[in-house]
């Protein structure tokens, strides 16, 4: 037994410790949480955007965001993420990190856009009705009356997309960044371990999930706070 | 203050309202009964165009609303209108509920809108319940809040479809006691209803409508005592 701990210490020294391997995992985490974070913020901007393209009366419109939820959901991310990167932005000078989050935020908009266009039918026709009945306009009564609720509706399918996107953000090795995967991809080559640094990376991605589970449902809470009776 | 001159209106092949023709004058208290599908809450729609007509025209104010050029958002201001599923908006409070059209469309200022809003529930006998949100009222309160909502617009008009409707018999009363009250004020009321003795007793004119057209046309005594038309006959023979 006591031979067992102190081999699972040196291995642990061997691919953490040892030249400072904890620091490709710390910088893989920067990576990571950059690439999801624009990506996030992109992808809302560009589901709400598209998802009025959908909900749109204009036919030209429509069909952009019909085309644009078809293409996007029937490739896979990584074939999008390589097109993007070795295609579009071949010869763009832009970092790595954000050419990434951009095919994500691409990526993410489809599936978003879906999300919004349902929380948006799901709200009674009544209540533009109302709105619209006080004298609003259909804008005034999207933006107070219809979208606030659609998002209390929707937010924990957004949030179930947020998880979704930032483990998908793991292929980014694929364009070289060094993120929390390829860190310990490298690792694993570097010293021949494969359990260690894969379930490190594991743990890593799990424990960045929690958090980001946990501040979510304080943000849920509050939104609930309507529905108390 | 209403014209309504031939006034069609059809879903697809359906055709609704066949020639509606009706003027509501100021101070009136109409209420338009009729059997479920005989068109009146379209009718009641038309009059501050959630539907828009097919054919035909409704002047308000002698302003022609039918008209596309015409901007509905400054029309519907001068119309409340109460609904029958009370369509409360359900994330804001009560208070929030009836101050929001008002602020935002810069008639008030905040605190003018709270003011006037303080003082509709107080007339509505709900003042307690201004920090509430709807789904912790019962139907009678979620009512008498939509047209506390409404007034607070200072409406002209005020429409109501079907407003007790939803709600359970023990309700109906607190409802129809505001409405009574409103129309003693002076307001001038369109109410689509199934409330008979409610019509007999605060309608200043009864309209009788029935397969898209007005088929009667009186004083509450005249339709519900003396009715003329064979179908009014018929219709207040099974609901009265």
């Amino acid at each position: 037994m006591n031979s067992w701990t102190a081999d699972m210490a040196d291995t642990f020294a061997r691919c953490f410790i040892r030249e400072d391997r904890y620091k490709l995992l710390i910088s893989g985490i920067g990576v990571t949480i950059k690439v999801s974070i624009v990506a996030v913020i992109l992808g809302i901007l560009i589901g709400f955007l598209i998802a009025l393209c959908n909900l749109s009366k204009n036919k030209f419109l429509r069909a952009i965001g019909k085309i644009y939820t078809d293409i996007i959901r029937g490739t896979p991310s990584v074939t999008q993420l390589m097109i993007i990167y070795f295609v579009i932005f071949a010869t763009v000078d832009i970092e790595k990190w954000i050419i990434a989050a951009i095919a994500f935020g691409i990526n993410s908009g489809a599936y978003v856009s879906e999300i919004i266009r349902a929380g948006i039918l799901s709200i009674d026709k009544g209540q533009t009705e109302a709105g619209r009945s006080l004298g609003l306009n259909a804008y005034q009564t999207m933006t107070r009356i219809v979208i606030p609720q659609a998002l209390k509706n929707i937010f924990p399918a957004l949030c179930n997309e947020f998880i979704v996107l930032i483990k998908e953000t793991a292929i980014v090795g694929y364009v070289g960044l060094m993120d929390i995967q390829k860190a310990g991809d490298f690792i694993k080559s570097a010293t021949y371990e494969a359990f260690m640094p894969l379930i490190g990376t594991a743990i890593i991605y799990y424990v960045l999930i929690k958090v980001l589970t946990l501040i979510l449902g304080v943000f849920e809470n509050k939104l609930r706070k309507s529905d108390i009776r | 203050m209403i014209k309504v001159k031939n006034l069609h209106k059809k879903f697809d092949e359906l055709e609704v309202l066949k020639g509606i023709d009706e003027h509501i004058r100021p101070g009136e208290v109409v209420v338009v009964i009729g059997p479920s599908g005989s068109g009146k809450s379209t009718f009641l729609r038309c009059l501050n165009q959630l539907e828009t007509a097919t054919e035909g025209e409704i002047y308000v104010d002698d302003e022609l609303i039918t008209d596309p050029k015409c901007d509905v958002n400054k029309v519907r201001q001068k119309m409340g209108m109460v609904f029958q599923q009370f369509n409360l908006f359900p994330h804001l409070t009560i208070l929030e509920n009836i101050t929001l059209a008002p602020v935002m469309l810069k008639k008030m200022t905040k605190d003018q809108a709270k003011e006037k809003a303080m003082e509709l529930l107080r007339r509505v006998g709900l003042e307690e319940k201004a920090e509430a949100y709807p789904v912790q009222l019962s139907g009678g309160q979620k009512q008498r809040v939509a047209i506390a909502r409404a007034l607070a617009m200072n409406p002209e008009i005020m429409l109501f479809d079907e407003p007790t409707s939803a709600l359970d018999p023990e309700m109906v009363g607190e409802v129809l006691d505001v409405m009574k009250d409103l129309a003693e004020s002076g307001m001038t009321m369109v109410i689509v209803t199934h409330e008979m003795g409610f019509a007999r007793e605060v309608a200043s004119r009864v309209i009788f409508m029935d397969q898209g057209i007005i088929m009667e046309n009186g004083t509450p005594e005249e339709v519900f005592t003396n009715p003329k038309n064979e179908r009014t006959k018929l219709f207040l023979s099974k609901v009265l």
